[in-house]
């Protein structure tokens, strides 16, 4: 059974006259320890679904499963801590806290978890060496560059030992180089600790180191390639 | 972390902040030193009526309030002034001759309150001998009674020390009588009103022309050592003696009261002002700074901080931004008022003005030190309450658009 379900998703924006299938029938099942890309031109649908998956946002019709809990159904509240236990977050962005060093970007996850302070600083500091960051550690977010900026968001979402993470285009801002060192960081995450990657990109670089290939095109599942 | 997040959230624009904190420092600076000179003209006022005027204290016949003539004598009152120098608590007691009279020289006249005193006991009630700017407080002997007169009156009746002034008064048997009398010396108070009509001369000369038996009096004027023990030591005595008038300051001179009051009231109206023109500019800062950072909020939403926890994070942001202004701003009035209250301020440019309403041109800024600290606490609430409209603003964020909100 995959630890994350979506059935016959559909999300309907009827704000205009005619309304808008974002998503349109989207039904698919992911395993654990996959290292998937959602792909898709702008506009297909691909962020709505990620969305979806990572609970920040409610489907009009259809159902999310993670883990066997039916997400759609949970309280905001629970849905916050949901979040926090479960689902690791990277960002195109970035979206690092600019006024925390690396190292308590990290630590700040561990910290809404509740882990002790020694623990979690011990465990911030081997993320960001395992990213290849053990010399900025109490850099803050302005001092980095973009590639080491998203692998600290990297580490970040590791932090809270989820049980997937999401990547929103996580490469969309990087140069080639920190593309592929970005890549590698998350592919030997995937192999050692058998963390499950899913991303939403358009990035051929992306692609082509995926195992599996979701198309999404006009809302629904065009293609699903392993 | 989130203290910390806060506080450092509060520095990302430092400009901003410190400007923020400045107007809030400023302001509450401003606020605190009005309050205290105000406290100080008020406290002045009270202290120079009490030490110059009225004592804390004063003892009549209830019949003299009515009408202040010779006839309503104290039989009792050199046991009760025996009785009142007993009483611990009690600085000085002054037993007086008091009565209405005339005063005129060849060029001018003028009503008078006329003050049969004790030179040498008086001192110890009142301040008049201190107060004296020319010639003497009763000292050596002249071929007249002497007498003290005002700079006011003195310039009214055209008068120096040396000068020759006619006193017609009632005697006790309610006859007009007149006597010539020399001016010793010339006194000045802070309080034009008081100085005008009070005339002092030796109550042995006002007993012998009045034919008032010297061992009486018409006032007895009490002061103690602290305004605090007014009300215990006034019960005391009334329980004692029944039947006289024993008054104590706040009642003879019942608009210094009323000015404290008026000034507590116009303090707290002016706090109220100040602290709603600080919650609207902190309101308005962390509003623009939640605007900014919509995305990071967004993204701490996402990743799993509840509301509670966000809207913590802005409440003490928001009481950081102000809680700094207001300390500063705490600082600054309590260095200041500190300093100038060790020799006052002097607004000797208007002092004819201050003192023909009776208020000292010197005022010693005085504040009362808990006042420092209800003002941080009501600062910190109006911070609380401050934060409430951005925090909600915040928590109403949907969390997937906020991420991708353009800054």
């Amino acid at each position: 059974m995959g630890i994350i379900i979506t059935k016959d998703l559909r999300k309907i924006y009827s704000e205009t006259k005619v309304p808008v299938y974002a998503l349109n029938g989207v039904s698919v099942t992911i395993e654990e320890g996959e290292f998937t890309s959602i792909v898709g031109p702008s506009g297909s649908g691909k962020t709505t679904l990620l969305n979806m998956i990572g609970g920040l946002d409610n489907p009009t019709e259809g159902e999310v499963h993670i883990n066997g809990v039916n997400v759609t159904t949970l309280p905001s509240g629970k849905l916050i801590d949901f979040r926090l236990h479960h689902i690791g977050f990277v960002f195109q962005s970035y979206n690092l806290i600019p006024v925390l060093t690396a190292r308590e970007n990290v630590e700040f996850i561990m910290q809404l978890q509740g882990v002790p302070k020694k623990e979690r600083a011990a465990r911030a500091i081997e993320l960001l060496e395992s990213v290849g960051l053990s010399d900025k550690i109490d850099n803050r977010p302005g001092d980095m560059s973009g590639g080491q900026q998203q692998r600290v968001s990297v580490a970040r979402a590791l932090a809270s030992k989820p049980r997937f993470i999401l990547a929103d285009e996580p490469t969309a801002n990087l140069d080639s180089k920190s593309t592929a060192e970005l890549l590698d960081i998350m592919l030997k995450m995937n192999e050692k600790h058998k963390t499950t990657f899913i991303f939403s990109t358009h990035d051929q670089r992306v692609m082509e180191r995926a195992r599996r290939i979701i198309t999404i095109e006009d809302g629904v599942v065009a293609k699903d390639e392993f | 972390m989130i203290i910390a997040i806060a506080w450092r959230n509060v520095w990302r624009h430092r400009l901003r902040s410190m400007v923020v904190m400045l107007a809030a420092a400023l302001g509450i600076f401003g606020t605190l030193f009005m309050i205290a000179l105000s406290n100080g003209v008020v406290e002045q006022k009270i202290a120079d009526s009490i030490h110059n005027e009225i004592s804390h204290i004063q003892i009549h016949k209830p019949e003299f309030l009515q009408d202040n003539v010779l006839q309503h004598a104290m039989q009792d009152a050199p046991e009760i002034s025996n009785v009142a120098q007993g009483i611990p608590g009690i600085k000085g007691v002054s037993s007086r001759i008091k009565t209405m009279a005339m005063a005129s020289t060849a060029s001018n006249g003028a009503g008078v309150i006329i003050n049969g005193i004790d030179p040498e006991t008086e001192k110890l009630v009142t301040g008049i001998a201190g107060s004296v700017i020319d010639g003497t407080y009763f000292e050596g002997e002249s071929r007249s009674p002497q007498i003290l007169i005002s700079r006011k009156l003195a310039g009214n009746l055209k008068a120096k020390t040396g000068s020759r002034i006619v006193i017609t008064i009632q005697n006790t048997d309610g006859e007009l009588i007149y006597s010539l009398f020399r001016v010793a010396g010339i006194y000045k108070t802070a309080n034009a009103l008081f100085d005008e009509p009070n005339v002092f001369v030796r109550r042995s000369d006002l007993a012998e022309l009045t034919g008032f038996d010297p061992a009486l009096s018409t006032e007895i004027a009490l002061l103690l050592h602290r305004t605090e023990d007014t009300d215990k030591t006034v019960a005391m005595l009334e329980e004692i003696y029944p039947g006289l008038s024993i008054l104590p300051w706040y009642v003879i001179e019942p608009t210094l009261n009323m000015q404290s009051g008026m000034m507590d009231q116009f303090s707290y109206f002016l706090l109220v002002i100040i602290l709603a023109a600080m919650a609207f500019g902190i309101v308005n800062t962390m509003l623009m700074s939640i605007l900014e950072r919509t995305r990071e909020l967004g993204m701490l939403m996402a990743v799993g901080m509840n509301k509670k926890k966000v809207f913590i994070m802005i409440m003490l942001e928001t009481i950081f931004l102000s809680g700094v202004g207001a300390l500063v701003g705490i600082a600054m009035s309590y260095l200041t008022i500190t300093l100038t209250s060790r020799n006052g301020i002097n607004f000797a440019a208007w002092a004819d003005g201050f003192e023909s309403l009776g208020y000292s041109a010197l005022i010693y800024p005085t504040i009362y030190a808990s006042f420092y600290f209800w003002l941080a606490v009501l600062v910190m609430i109006t911070a609380m309450f401050a934060s409430v409209f951005p925090a909600r603003k915040a928590l109403k964020l949907n969390p997937a658009a906020a991420i991708r909100h353009e800054a």
